[in-house]
C-alpha cells in the first residue's frame, strides 16, 4: 500500500517563476490494483508519479509505503512501512530499483544496443550475477513473445515491440508496483487494448500497477479498479471512481 | 564476502556496458584518444630521451679520470706545463698524474667537429688512428682506408685507419679520433712538454676534495675539476633541458586539459539522454560515475599504454628524430645514433603523473554533472 | 628552482589536490551552514548532489596522495646525486628547511585522506546523513593542510640549488646528532624493541578482543595509534639497522631502494594503512549509537580492525624474520 500525505511539488521555488505542479494532496494506492491517474495536461501527473517512484522528492509532505520493507536493505525505526521522502538519494533509489518497474511515454530504450540489453538494463548495478539476470530477462521475452528480437538493435524495431521490450524491461527487477506514464500515447487503439491486457496479467500476479493516462481505453479499461482525476495539480476528488 | 562479490559484479557489469558505450561512439572517442595519445606520446618521447642521454654520459663518465685539473688564463682554459705535473704527483695520496693532450678539428667537408686525442698507447703507431664509428660512417670509412686531415700549416696529414671503435652506445666515441701524441704535435703545432689537462689518480676517493683542494692553493692558476661535479653538472643540464622542453610540453598538456574539460562538459544531447533514461531505470548517482570513471580508465589505459609503446619505438628505434636536433644539439655527425633502451617503473610513473592525473581530475567535475541528471527527465523526453 | 620532471610532477599533483580539495571545502563549508534534511527544498537536493562530488574528489586525493608520497621519496633519493653529501633521501630532504616538514604533512594528509573516506563510508550508509556534521568538520580541517603541503613542496623545490653541500643519513641518523633523526637513532635497541613488540602485541589481543567480543574496541584503536608512532620510531632506531647489516645506519630511506628489494614500499604501506584503518575504528566509536547506524557501524569496525591487524601481521613478520635471519645480531 502506498499512502501519500499532504503532498506538494513546487519548482523554482523562491523565484518569480515559482511554479506548483502538485498541491497539497493525500490519497491511498492500494495493493494489486490498477490505479489510474487522469486529467488534463499540466495537471501533475507525471510529476506525482516520479515522487511516488522514488525519482523526485516533494517539496513537503510524507509518502509512506507498506509491505516493501523486506525490499529494503534497511530498517528505520518501528518499521513495517518505510517513509521515502527524507530517504538520502541512495536509498530511495534501492527502493526504487527493487520495488519499481517503470514504463515510459517515449519507451526510452538506449539506442545502440540490443534489445535484450536494453531488458538487462536496470539489473546491472545490482551487483546480480549477469547469468541470473539474463536468463530472467530471455524469459521475460518469452513471455512476451519477442525472444526472436533479442539481438535486435532496438532502432530497427516496431512500436508495439518497442512497447514490449519496455514492459520485460520494466519487469526485469521483479518489482512489486509498475509505473506508466501515458504507455499508450504513441499506440494505435489495438495495440494499447494490448498493453491494458498484460497490464491486467500483472494485476493477477500481484503487483500494483500505476498509470498515468488520458487515453479512454486506459481510463474506461473494465480491469481499473480506480480512477484519480486530478486538475491543476490537486486530486479532484468529486470526479474520482472507486 | 557475499558483498564483495556482489561489488565486483556491479563493476563488471557496469565495465562491459562502459565499453559497449564507448564503442557506439568512436567518433567522440577516436578523437579524445588520438589527443591523448598524441600528449603522451610527446611526453614519454622526452622522458625517455633524456633518461637516455643521462645514463649515456654516466657510462662515459664512468671511465673518465676522478680529477682533471686545467690551467686558466685571464679565464680562459690555458696549456698545463708539465712542471704542473710533477708538482700534483708530490702531493699525498695522489697515486698518478697523466698528462693529455686533446683537441677539436673541424671538418670542413661535412661541417662536423671531430674531437682529436693523443693516445697513451706506447705500441700505438705513427700516421694510424683509431676512429669513432660516426665518423667511419660519415664520411665512409673502413678500416686500411685513408683518412685525410688538413694539419694547421695547410698540409695534408694522412692517416691510415687501424680500427673503428664499435659503434656501441658511445656518444662521445662516435666523433673521436685517436692518434699518436707525435700526430697530435704535427697536427696542431701543440708546443711540446705541455699538455691540455691532467688526469690525476687518488688513492682513496674520498680524499678527492681535500687533493682538490691542495692543488688549488699550491698552484693558484689551476683549475681541478672533479668527476662528480661533472656528473652532476650534466645531469642538472639534461633535467634543465629536459625540465624547459617538459615546461613548452606542459603548454600543451594544459590545452589537452581544457580539451578533455570540454568534451567531458560537452554531453551531446544523445548521451544525456541516456544518461538520464539509465538514471530513471534505478541507476543510482554514484552507478554513472561508475560507469563515467570506467570510461575515463579505459580511455587513459589505451592512450597511456599505446603513446608509451610509440615513445618507446620512436626513442630506441628510430633515434629520436623529433627531440634529437633540440636536445642533443651536438655534431652533425649523429644521424644514426642509438640508444641504449632504459625505462624504468620510476620513468612510467611520472609519465602518469603528468597525464594520467590531470586528465582524470580534468573530468570529475564534468562526470559528476553528467551523472547528477535527473532521473525524472526521462519522464519528460 | 630544479625542472626535474619528477618534480614538475609532483608540484602538479600539489596544486592540483589543493586545488581539489579547495573546492571541496568551499562545499564543505555550504553544506555545514546550509544542511537541513528535512527540507526537500531545490537547494537541500543540490547540496545532497555535492556530497557525490565530494567524496569522488575526497577519494581521488587519497589515491593521489598515496601515490605522490612514495613518488616524493623516490624522487627525493633519486636527485641525491645533485647534492654533495647526499646519498640517499635522506640528504636530499634536508637541502633546505622545508624537504622534511613537506614530507610530514604529506603523511599526515593521507591518514586524514583515509580517516575522512572511512567516516564518509559510515555515513553513507546511514539513511538520514548522520555523520553530515564531522564529516564536513574534519574535511575543513583537511583542506587547509593539502594547501600548506602544496606551499611547502613549492618551497623545497624552488629552494633546491644543485650543489648545495648536505648532510645525509649518516650524519643525520647518527647517534652523535643533535636533530630528531638522530635523537630517535639513539634511543636504545632493546627497551624499543621491547616496545615496539608489546605494542604490536598489545593492538593484537585487543584488536582480536574487540573481533571477536565487540568490545574494547576505544583500547585497541588507540594501541593502534600509539602502535603506529613506535613502529615509525622503530624503523630508525634498529628496524633498518637488520636490513642493512650495519650497527649505525639508521636511515629510514634506505629501506626503499633496491638494494633491499624496495621492501621499505611494503613496511611503509603496511604501516600506513593499518594505522589508517585503526584509527578510523576508534573515530567511529561515538557514532555508533545512532540509530540509523547502529547496525553499521560495528560491522565496519570489525573489517577496518581485521585490516589492521592483517596489515600489522605482516609487518611484524617481515621484521621478525629479518631480526632472526640478519647477519647483524644487536646486542
Ligand atoms: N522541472 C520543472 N520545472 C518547472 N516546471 C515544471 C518542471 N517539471 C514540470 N513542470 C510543470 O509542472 C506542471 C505539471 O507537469 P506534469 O508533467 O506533471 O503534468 P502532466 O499532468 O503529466 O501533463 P501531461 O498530461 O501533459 O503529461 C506543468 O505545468 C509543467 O510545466
Ligand atoms: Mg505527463
Amino acid at each position: 500500500m502506498i499512502e501519500l500525505s499532504r503532498i506538494t511539488k513546487s519548482f523554482n521555488s523562491g523565484k518569480p517563476n515559482q511554479f506548483t505542479a502538485v498541491d497539497n494532496v493525500s490519497l491511498v494506492i492500494n495493493p494489486a490494483q490498477i490505479t489510474v491517474f487522469k486529467g488534463p495536461s499540466g495537471s501533475g501527473k507525471t510529476s506525482l508519479l516520479t515522487m511516488i517512484g522514488c525519482m523526485a522528492r516533494p517539496t513537503s509532505g510524507r509518502i509512506f509505503l507498506r509491505g516493501v520493507a523486506a525490499a529494503v536493505p534497511f530498517q528505520q525505526e518501528g518499521a513495517e512501512s518505510v517513509e521515502i521522502t527524507s530517504l538520502p538519494e541512495r536509498f530511495l533509489n534501492e527502493i526504487r530499483r527493487s520495488t519499481f518497474g517503470f514504463i515510459f511515454q517515449q519507451f526510452n530504450l538506449v539506442k545502440g544496443i540490443s534489445s535484450l540489453e536494453n531488458v538487462m538494463l536496470p539489473a546491472y548495478p545490482t551487483g546480480e550475477g549477469r547469468a541470473l539476470f539474463r536468463a530472467r530477462a530471455l524469459n521475460l521475452m518469452e513471455q512476451f513473445s519477442i525472444s526472436r528480437l533479442a539481438g535486435q538493435q532496438v532502432e530497427l524495431l516496431s512500436g508495439g515491440e518497442l512497447q514490449r521490450v519496455a514492459i520485460a524491461r520494466a519487469l526485469i527487477n521483479n518489482p512489486a508496483i509498475i509505473v506508466a506514464d501515458e504507455p499508450t500515447a504513441h499506440l494505435d487503439s489495438k495495440l494499447s487494448q494490448e498493453f491494458m491486457e498484460i497490464a491486467g496479467r500483472l494485476k493477477g500476479e500481484g503487483k500494483s500497477v500505476l498509470i498515468a493516462s488520458h487515453d479512454p481505453i486506459v481510463f474506461d479499461s473494465p480491469l481499473v479498479d480506480s480512477l484519480i482525476e486530478m486538475r491543476d495539480g490537486a486530486v479532484d476528488a468529486s470526479r474520482g471512481r472507486r | 564476502m557475499k558483498n564483495v562479490q556482489k561489488a565486483i559484479e556491479r563493476h563488471l557489469n557496469i565495465l562491459e556496458f562502459t565499453l559497449a558505450s564507448l564503442l557506439r561512439r568512436k567518433a567522440k572517442n577516436l578523437s579524445l584518444l588520438a589527443m591523448y595519445l598524441l600528449v603522451v606520446f610527446m611526453l614519454a618521447s622526452l622522458q625517455f630521451f633524456v633518461t637516455a642521454l643521462k645514463r649515456e654520459a654516466a657510462i662515459i663518465l664512468d671511465d673518465a679520470p676522478d680529477m682533471v685539473v686545467q690551467r686558466l688564463m685571464a679565464g680562459r682554459q690555458d696549456l698545463v706545463p708539465g712542471s704542473y705535473a710533477s708538482e700534483i704527483a708530490l702531493i699525498k695520496g695522489v697515486t698518478a698524474v697523466r698528462p693529455r693532450l686533446w683537441g677539436y678539428y673541424y671538418d670542413a667537408l661535412n661541417g662536423a667537429n671531430y674531437t682529436i686525442m693523443a693516445s697513451d698507447d706506447p705500441t700505438a703507431v705513427a700516421e694510424r688512428a683509431s676512429i669513432g664509428s660516426g665518423i667511419a660512417r660519415s664520411r665512409n670509412l673502413a678500416v686500411g682506408d685513408l683518412l685525410p686531415l688538413i694539419s694547421y700549416d695547410k698540409n695534408p696529414i694522412m692517416l691510415e685507419i687501424g680500427t673503428i671503435f664499435p659503434s656501441g652506445s658511445d656518444l662521445i666515441a662516435a666523433d673521436l679520433i685517436m692518434i699518436t701524441p707525435e700526430d697530435f704535435h704535427k697536427l696542431f703545432n701543440f708546443p711540446s712538454g705541455q699538455a691540455t689537462d691532467l688526469a690525476v689518480t687518488v688513492h682513496n676517493p674520498k680524499e678527492l676534495p681535500t687533493v682538490a683542494a691542495k692543488v688549488a692553493s699550491q698552484l693558484p692558476d689551476s683549475r681541478p675539476i672533479l668527476k662528480s661535479e661533472i656528473m652532476r653538472t650534466y645531469q642538472s643540464i639534461f633535467d634543465w633541458r629536459g625540465g624547459m622542453t617538459l615546461v613548452i610540453l606542459t603548454t600543451s598538456l594544459l590545452s589537452f586539459i581544457i580539451f578533455a574539460w570540454d568534451k567531458a562538459t560537452g554531453l551531446s544531447a544523445e548521451e544525456r539522454k541516456e544518461i538520464g533514461i539509465l538514471k530513471s531505470i534505478g541507476w543510482e548517482t554514484s552507478d554513472v560515475l561508475l560507469l563515467k570513471l570506467w570510461e575515463g580508465t579505459v580511455i587513459s589505459l589505451t592512450a597511456f599504454l599505446l603513446g608509451v609503446v610509440l615513445a618507446y619505438w620512436h626513442v630506441f628505434f628510430l633515434s629520436a628524430p623529433l627531440f634529437a636536433q633540440a636536445l642533443k644539439g651536438w655534431s652533425v655527425i649523429y644521424p644514426r645514433f642509438q640508444l641504449i633502451p632504459v625505462v624504468d617503473a620510476y620513468q612510467l610513473t611520472i609519465l602518469f603523473f603528468l597525464t594520467v592525473v590531470p586528465y582524470t581530475t580534468a573530468t570529475v567535475i564534468p562526470c559528476w554533472r553528467a551523472a547528477t541528471i535527473d532521473p525524472d527527465a526521462a519522464m519528460r523526453y | 628552482m630544479i625542472l626535474h620532471p619528477a618534480a614538475l610532477a609532483l608540484l602538479l599533483i600539489a596544486l592540483l589536490v589543493s586545488g581539489l580539495g579547495i573546492y571541496a571545502g568551499y562545499y564543505g563549508v555550504r553544506i555545514l551552514a546550509r544542511w537541513d534534511p528535512v527540507s526537500g527544498s531545490e537547494e537541500q537536493l543540490e547540496l545532497e548532489r555535492r556530497t557525490y562530488l565530494i567524496s569522488t574528489i575526497m577519494s581521488y586525493i587519497l589515491s593521489f596522495e598515496l601515490m605522490s608520497l612514495f613518488l616524493f621519496v623516490y624522487t627525493a633519493d633519486d636527485l641525491h646525486t645533485l647534492f654533495t653529501g647526499a646519498m640517499c633521501a635522506a640528504g636530499t630532504l634536508a637541502v633546505n628547511p622545508f624537504g622534511y616538514p613537506a614530507l610530514l604533512i604529506k603523511i599526515v594528509n593521507f591518514l586524514l585522506a583515509g580517516v575522512w573516506l572511512i567516516v564518509n563510508y559510515a555515513d553513507n550508509k546511514g539513511y538520514d546523513y548522520p555523520l553530515i556534521k564531522i564529516k564536513y568538520e574534519l574535511l575543513n580541517l583537511l583542506v587547509p593542510l593539502l594547501a600548506l603541503e602544496c606551499c611547502l613542496l613549492f618551497a623545497y623545490f624552488a629552494g633546491i640549488k644543485p650543489n648545495i653541500i648536505t648532510s645525509c643519513c649518516g650524519s643525520l641518523f647518527s647517534r652523535e646528532s643533535v636533530s630528531l633523526g638522530g635523537n630517535l637513532s639513539s634511543l636504545p635497541h632493546l627497551p624499543m624493541q621491547m616496545a615496539f613488540f608489546s605494542g604490536m602485541i598489545i593492538t593484537a589481543l585487543s584488536g582480536l578482543y574487540y573481533y571477536l567480543r565487540g568490545r574494547a574496541c576505544y583500547l585497541f584503536s588507540i594501541s593502534a595509534t600509539v602502535t603506529f608512532l613506535i613502529s615509525t620510531t622503530s624503523i630508525i632506531s634498529f628496524i633498518c639497522l637488520y636490513f642493512y647489516e650495519l650497527p649505525t645506519h639508521h636511515c629510514p630511506f634506505c629501506l626503499l631502494q633496491k638494494e633491499y628489494y624496495y621492501v621499505g614500499y611494503l613496511l611503509y604501506a603496511t604501516l600506513f594503512s593499518g594505522a589508517v584503518a585503526g584509527i578510523g575504528a576508534g573515530l567511529l566509536m561515538p557514532f555508533r549509537k545512532i540509530g540509523s547506524l547502529l547496525h553499521i557501524i560495528p560491522g565496519i569496525q570489525r573489517s577496518l580492525t581485521l585490516i589492521t591487524l592483517v596489515c600489522y601481521l605482516i609487518f611484524s613478520l617481515i621484521t621478525v624474520w629479518k631480526i632472526v635471519f640478519s647477519a647483524l645480531k644487536l646486542g
